[in-house]
């Protein structure tokens, strides 16, 4: 199946594949529920009858419901069913569609092909287009592409539009926001319990929120914004329980590397990915935001983290949309249950050319690199760049290749200007970046994560050698189809730069 | 071998059947092929099992006229015939599409003609045989046969519209990743389907190949051997009814189009 180096386990992650459809020995983490009421989702489509069940079920009552995980719980009130299994396909009211500047105006011209010239969009408030991907480029067709979502906004009087105009300073647009992920979570469009759809694979970034998020096509998008519906099938979960002590060298992104690496770019395939335990409840929200981002990795179709009270408390500034939280039942169906013990876990890369090509860092310091990338909707948040001072911070020392660094959103690239980094008697990311000879922090966008337009920042356009922050490393990705990327964490990316060579970022945090 | 030689001329029907491919026909055999040379037009073709593949959502199934809602996907006569292009697992969609292209848009006819003529162009130099040949912008092989997880990686739409708009009929993989199954669905570009075995292990690119819909089989008329393929599932009516707005309308949840 997989490419992937087989990989033998650090020493003593414990991994437990228990493939009896059992009950979660984990109760459901489910606190105190906000109890407010979901609003009422529009429903302008002509509905003459729901489709047919291939199978139908009868109707049950409250008290003989089987236990339902929580993507099951989601889809099932978006359905508006009482009870749904995994394998069911069923129509699914959507709560937030989201497209940018790639997949936008591809998305807008089958709206129109197929509902009309004057059609108008399900709800003017629950569709948020964000241009994020090519935006700094003279490329005409990429420019030309945020000027078409301009005028679908304008002609569909959208309300959640992050439009830039003037691409030599981006700080001149006050509405331009970013990377697509960053910038739903940051502006509160992400609630627990709703369905988000958006067209970008990495759209599975909002299960951090307790929701049901996942990437969908352009036809796809087409309909929802047309009708606000989509048919999705109820996926199985797989269940991720990480306990233990995250150690302090370690980052979420290391927790997905390791997942990725145990069950390969497929070992998801048409799965929800739930994660739970101790370490995950530690996670700060872009910690669980980059756990849940890279679950397409591994083919998931989505990934769910239980909200709590760090989730609430987020929110509390963001959003005055009332929500309700789910959390999976006790007696819940899981296809498997994966136990790592994260105490014991190291620092990891994923080496060319696979997300899952998992390895130790400390076991790739003879590999010698030309560049360093820290960015993306992965790794370019806040605490990701806050995440890299600190190894700079400790270190004391200058980097030894060009170190590029592309904050996500606005907000991420007034952080690295204006927070203090902890330990640092005052300083803020961008003075201990400048001091050890980082790049400038770049215009907030996806960037070169991607490749991209020829002129992108930081594209890869020579067979180099790059420690990156981002989420995917297949042959071109970033660019030149030769380029060798290693997928790391901000920390280890920072120790790499450091050294001139994939490092264990234990080297400089003690 | 005999069993190649009088299908061979089907490579020169099928550029019939691609209402997509307008270039001259392609070559009738690439360089790898082995077979003995022959009058290549001599033979005719299979009586008409072959359907010309639709422009965009697809109605692939041969009863059109036939009332639409009851037929099952196993009495279709629908074959896929032509050469196959071979690749190995994990083709991500920067591979099919890399993202430098992106900035093309599929819905605008002229562009989705354009993204046709990189599809796998992201492929590494290891596979010597291009999908498309320089200079050209629609391909030759009418299937691709991949190993597991084809289509992993990105949710673009271009990358399934990439292969369809460049000549592709079908894809016959040992497994798909998600996204990309939904969009080959959802766009009607290409008909995914699944192996039972490794094909791609079993196939060379420029093989002749049949796929028979009905009789869930593919052939190979180089090797001369069969393989079952797996019943398409959840996504037989939606193709059925010739992707997901034709299903909603179908079903009733949306509206017929108004004209």
């Amino acid at each position: 199946m997989a490419s992937s180096l087989v990989f033998s386990s650090p020493a003593s992650s414990f991994i437990s594949n228990k493939k009896d459809l059992g009950f979660s020995a984990f109760p459901s983490t489910s606190q105190f529920a906000i109890h407010k009421f979901k609003k009422q989702v529009s429903k302008k489509i002509v509905s003459v009858m729901a489709p047919q069940q291939s199978e139908r079920k009868p109707a049950t009552t409250g008290s003989v419901k089987t236990g339902m995980t929580m993507t099951e719980k989601i889809l099932a009130r978006a359905s508006e069913k009482p009870q749904l299994r995994p394998g069911d396909n069923v129509w699914v009211n959507v709560d937030i569609l989201m497209t940018h500047d790639v997949c936008g105006p591809g998305s807008i011209g089958i709206f129109k092909k197929e509902f009309g010239e004057n059609a108008k969009v399900w709800d003017r408030e629950q569709i948020v287009i964000i241009p994020d991907h090519y935006i700094f480029t003279s490329d005409e067709r990429a420019n030309r592409n945020v000027d078409i979502l301009r005028d679908f906004c304008t002609e569909q009087n959208i309300k959640y539009f992050y439009d830039i105009k003037d691409l030599s300073n981006f700080k001149a647009n006050l509405d331009y926001k970013g990377v697509c992920h960053v910038a739903l979570a940051q502006e509160g469009h992400c609630r627990p319990g709703e369905v988000l759809l958006g067209t970008d694979s990495h759209t599975c970034t909002a299960g951090a929120f307790g929701q049901f998020a996942t990437g969908i096509g352009n036809t796809d998008a087409g309909f929802v914004l047309g009708t606000g519906k989509l048919l999705l099938k109820v996926p199985q979960t797989l269940r991720f329980v990480m306990d233990g002590e995250m150690p302090h060298y370690l980052l979420a992104k290391d927790l997905i590397l390791q997942i990725i690496g145990e069950i390969s770019v497929a070992g998801a395939t048409y799965k929800s990915m739930e994660f739970v335990g101790t370490v995950v409840e530690s996670l700060n929200m872009e910690e669980r935001m980059t756990l849940c981002n890279m679950v397409v990795e591994a083919g998931g179709k989505n990934g769910v983290v239980p909200a709590d009270s760090t989730t609430f408390k987020y929110l509390e500034d963001k959003t005055s949309v009332p929500y309700e939280p789910v959390y999976s039942d006790a007696q819940a169906s899981f296809l498997s249950e994966y136990i790592f013990d994260i105490s014991k876990l190291e620092p990891l890369v994923a080496k060319p050319h696979s997300p899952d090509n998992r390895a130790l860092a400390r076991e790739c310091k003879d590999v010698k690199i030309d560049r360093v990338y820290i960015g993306s909707c992965t790794g370019g948040k806040t605490e990701d760049f806050l995440a890299a001072a600190k190894v700079f911070l400790a270190s004391g020392k200058k980097v030894k290749v060009p170190t590029f660094l592309v904050p996500a959103t606005q907000k991420v690239w007034i952080d690295i200007y204006t927070l203090p980094v902890p330990g640092s008697g005052g300083k803020t990311c961008f003075q201990i970046f400048e001091e050890a000879g980082c790049d400038t922090p770049a215009s907030p966008s996806c960037g070169a994560c991607l490749g991209g337009p020829k002129d992108t920042y930081a594209r890869m356009n020579e067979p180099k050698v790059c420690v990156s922050t981002t989420n995917r490393n297949f042959p071109g990705r970033m660019g030149h189809k030769e380029g060798q990327i290693y997928l790391a964490s901000p920390y280890t990316a920072a120790a790499s730069a450091l050294t001139g060579y994939v490092t264990d970022p234990r080297e400089f945090l003690q | 071998m005999c069993d190649s030689l009088s299908h061979a001329s089907y490579s020169a029907t099928f550029s019939s059947l691609a209402s997509k491919t307008s270039v001259s026909p392609p070559p009738l055999f690439p360089p790898s092929f082995k077979v003995p040379t022959f009058s290549p037009l001599t033979v005719k073709p299979l009586s008409s099992t072959f359907t010309p593949h639709a422009a965009r959502v697809t109605t692939i199934t041969t009863y059109a006229a036939t009332s639409p809602s009851s037929v099952p996907s196993d009495a279709s006569t629908t074959t896929f015939h032509g050469l196959c292009y071979v690749v190995g697992d994990n083709i991500d969609t920067d591979q099919i599409i890399p993202a430098e292209y992106l900035t093309l848009v599929p819905s605008n006819p002229a562009e989705y003609e354009k993204l046709g003529s990189y599809a796998l162009i992201g492929l590494p130099s290891s596979y010597a045989t291009r999908f498309i040949e320089p200079n050209e912008i629609k391909t030759k092989y009418s299937i691709v046969i991949g190993g597991a997880n084809f289509g992993c990686g990105s949710s673009r739409e271009h990358a399934p519209v990439a292969l369809g708009a460049a000549g592709a009929k079908a894809v016959v993989a040992e497994s798909y990743a998600r996204i990309f199954f939904r969009n080959s669905v959802a766009t009607g570009e290409v008909y995914p389907l699944e192996s039972e075995v490794r094909i791609c292990e079993e196939c060379r690119t420029g093989d002749m190949v049949t796929i028979e819909l009905g009789e869930s089989r593919l052939i190979n008329h180089n090797t001369g051997k069969e393989y079952k393929l797996k019943p398409i599932g959840d996504a037989g009516p939606v193709i059925e009814a010739g992707g997901i707005f034709a299903y909603a309308r179908k079903t009733g949840m949306i509206p017929p189009q108004s004209k």
